[in-house]
């Protein structure tokens, strides 16, 4: 479930319910541990967790930082130290640059596409539409699909000649498209941006309309007396309201396609010629196809450190005042 | 006034429609050529089957290889999410409820997991993972997948038992019971929606995990279903329509969960993103 990433933040908990927290960051503790006891039994409740954490997500990192100044197939041990060789290698490899320039093409059409769509589609649901639960719910559920099972059923669609999409264009008029789709350079990226947009507009949608429900009625009603028309409405109004769900939103979908791997692979496999390659390709083909585990470590620590990155970066200036008292509210409880 | 508002729900419902075919048309185009042979695929793509032919599914089903898959993941999703509810509850209950020094520091950490994608780990923890020799060994796949859903888990765990009052715990060290009795006893049993919502969570993300199985299992006996979709789709890439019969095979139990579970999903991940 990648898409579920999220800023770090100060849990807004304390905020919704004011003075039935019992302990709070800076209030003095009614609870305070006395004497060495309560340390241990803190510190047994802490361990599993800290210990699953280290072990497997902290650790891998130091791991992948380490073999990245190597130059070493994966087995055997580990000697040939080669320094930075393998980062001066990354950020000279043509097919490795034009990675990150794909992964920058998809995120922007997913803000410049997917997100508007997303948008759009929960304004459409959010009003009295006879069956909208039926739809909330269907535009949903590409999203419990998982990225493998999307991807066997897009490429099946997709398959040159015999292929759904190849038949519809025929019908269409559109022989220009015929057999490329998948198989050509020229449209894999755009074709591959169509499954993620059938797979994960449903996702934002859910959340954009999590957003736009709590919006108080009074807020609307007060501005269409004031002689707000439905689109006033919704630019001066809802839109502004709707900031802090879009900023997550947009970070979702960057992470999102930072790390994107299974459906591509799936699919196109980074083909044709490296056209639909991404940073996690490029990685797997290295670490696992090719035995060249220094380099493909050396892309793990640039993908860590582009998400690293950008995380705090968008958390320090961009999420920063949606943290304290934002409008969305959690739709589970 | 009346006909301009009844034409304006036909042109939004007409909208909605369009919508929803882009979403359901691939969907029922992968069942109902399930139904067909591969022959007829290309000579009738989009009508009806000529004559329901239900080998294709029938044949998947009678396999063993098809089931072993699904009680795979399905085992490897169970196991997941009780490492993943135990390790987080009991942190997210002392992070919540007791301040001791370096407890901010400890949830910190913890959040910052959520800045690693699991893409990034997924080669240095394949290293680590032969070490430990867990290859070929479903711990492989449950520990770490438990590990990177702990900043999550503990994060909506912890804001959840804040919400408990303080006074139910006095009342109950009054009465004598301790910190674990506390937890296990009456904070567990009233988190009980709060746990609900991070397990099927914890589920989904368990069973379309696909690069960490791929990687672990080498030996088909582990194999869970999105890497026996993908390998089906390799051994009979010919046989189109049998391929869209296994997946859709594989597509019922998620969206059965979805079905039966829509609403701790939908709200644990609107609340889990927007909360944060």
């Amino acid at each position: 479930m990648p898409s579920s990433v999220v800023a770090p933040a100060k849990d807004p908990a304390e905020k919704r319910t004011g003075g039935a927290v019992p302990v709070h960051s800076h209030a003095p503790a009614r609870s305070l541990p006395r004497g060495l006891g309560s340390w241990a039994s803190i510190a047994w409740f802490l361990v599993p967790a800290l210990v699953l954490f280290l072990v497997f997500v902290l650790a891998p990192i130091a791991v992948a930082v380490h073999t990245s100044f190597f130059k070493w197939g994966g087995i055997g041990s580990m000697d040939d130290f080669v320094g930075f060789e393998n980062y001066t290698r990354l950020f000279a490899d043509q097919v490795f640059l034009g990675d990150m320039g794909r992964g920058l093409y998809l995120i922007v059409l997913s803000i410049t596409v997917q997100l508007p769509f997303a948008l759009f589609t929960a304004v459409l649901l959010n009003q009295k539409l006879r069956g909208r639960a039926v739809y909330r719910m269907l535009f949903f559920a590409p999203y419990i699909l998982s990225e493998v099972v999307t991807a066997v059923l897009f490429t099946m669609i997709f398959l040159p000649g015999d292929g759904m999409a190849d038949h519809l264009a025929g019908a269409l008029g559109l022989e220009g498209l015929q057999g490329k789709w998948l198989a050509d350079p020229s449209t894999v990226m755009p074709t591959l941006f169509v499954v993620m947009t059938w797979k994960y507009f449903g996702f934002h949608m859910m959340l954009l309309l999590a957003g736009l429900q709590s919006i108080p009625r009074e807020i609307l009603d007060a501005a269409s007396i004031d002689g707000a028309g439905a689109w006033q409405r919704f630019r001066y109004v809802m839109l502004p309201l709707l900031g802090p769900t879009i900023r997550i939103s947009v970070f979702l979908s960057v992470i999102g396609a930072i790390q994107l791997f299974d459906l591509v692979w799936v699919m196109t496999a980074g083909g044709p010629n490296h056209s639909s390659e991404t940073m996690a390709i490029s990685m797997f083909q290295f670490g696992f196809k090719r035995y060249q585990v220094g380099y493909a470590s050396a892309i793990s620590v640039v993908l860590f450190m582009i998400s690293l990155v950008f995380s705090l970066f968008y958390q320090r200036y961009v999420l920063r005042r949606d943290l304290s008292g934002a409008v969305t509210t959690g739709g589970g409880r | 006034m009346n006909a301009r508002r009844t034409a304006r729900g036909l042109s939004l419902h007409a909208v909605v429609w369009l919508i929803a075919a882009f979403v359901v048309v691939p969907l029922i185009y992968a069942v109902i050529s399930g139904f067909k042979s591969t022959g007829e695929l290309t000579t009738n793509p989009f009508g009806l089957p000529e004559q329901w032919k239900t080998g294709n599914y029938t044949g998947i089903l009678g396999d063993g290889m098809f089931w072993r898959q699904i009680a795979n993941s399905a085992g490897i999703a169970i196991g997941t999410t009780f490492c993943t509810l135990a390790a987080s509850a009991m942190a997210a209950f002392v992070l919540a409820r007791y301040a001791f020094r370096g407890r901010e520091l400890f949830y910190t950490l913890f959040t910052i997991g959520l800045m690693f994608p699991f893409a990034v780990a997924v080669l240095p923890l394949f290293l680590l993972l032969r070490n430990f020799d867990l290859l070929d060994n479903p711990l492989g796949v449950i520990l770490p997948q438990a590990a990177f859903g702990l900043p999550m888990t503990i994060i909506i765990l912890r804001g959840f038992f804040r919400t408990i009052p303080a006074e139910v715990e006095e009342a109950a060290v009054m009465d004598g019971c301790g910190k674990f009795r506390f937890f296990w006893k009456i904070l567990l049993p009233m988190a009980r929606p709060a746990l609900g919502t991070v397990s099927v969570l914890a589920i989904v993300a368990s069973w379309n995990n696909f690069f960490l199985p791929l990687l672990v299992f080498n030996d088909p006996k582990w194999q869970t279903i999105p890497v026996g979709v993908q390998q089906f789709q390799g051994q009979y890439s010919t046989d189109y329509a049998l391929v869209l019969a296994y997946i859709v095979l594989a597509m019922v139990p998620a969206l059965a969960f979805y079905v039966v579970a829509e609403r701790q999903l939908i709200g644990g991940l609107t609340a889990g993103a927007t909360k944060g």
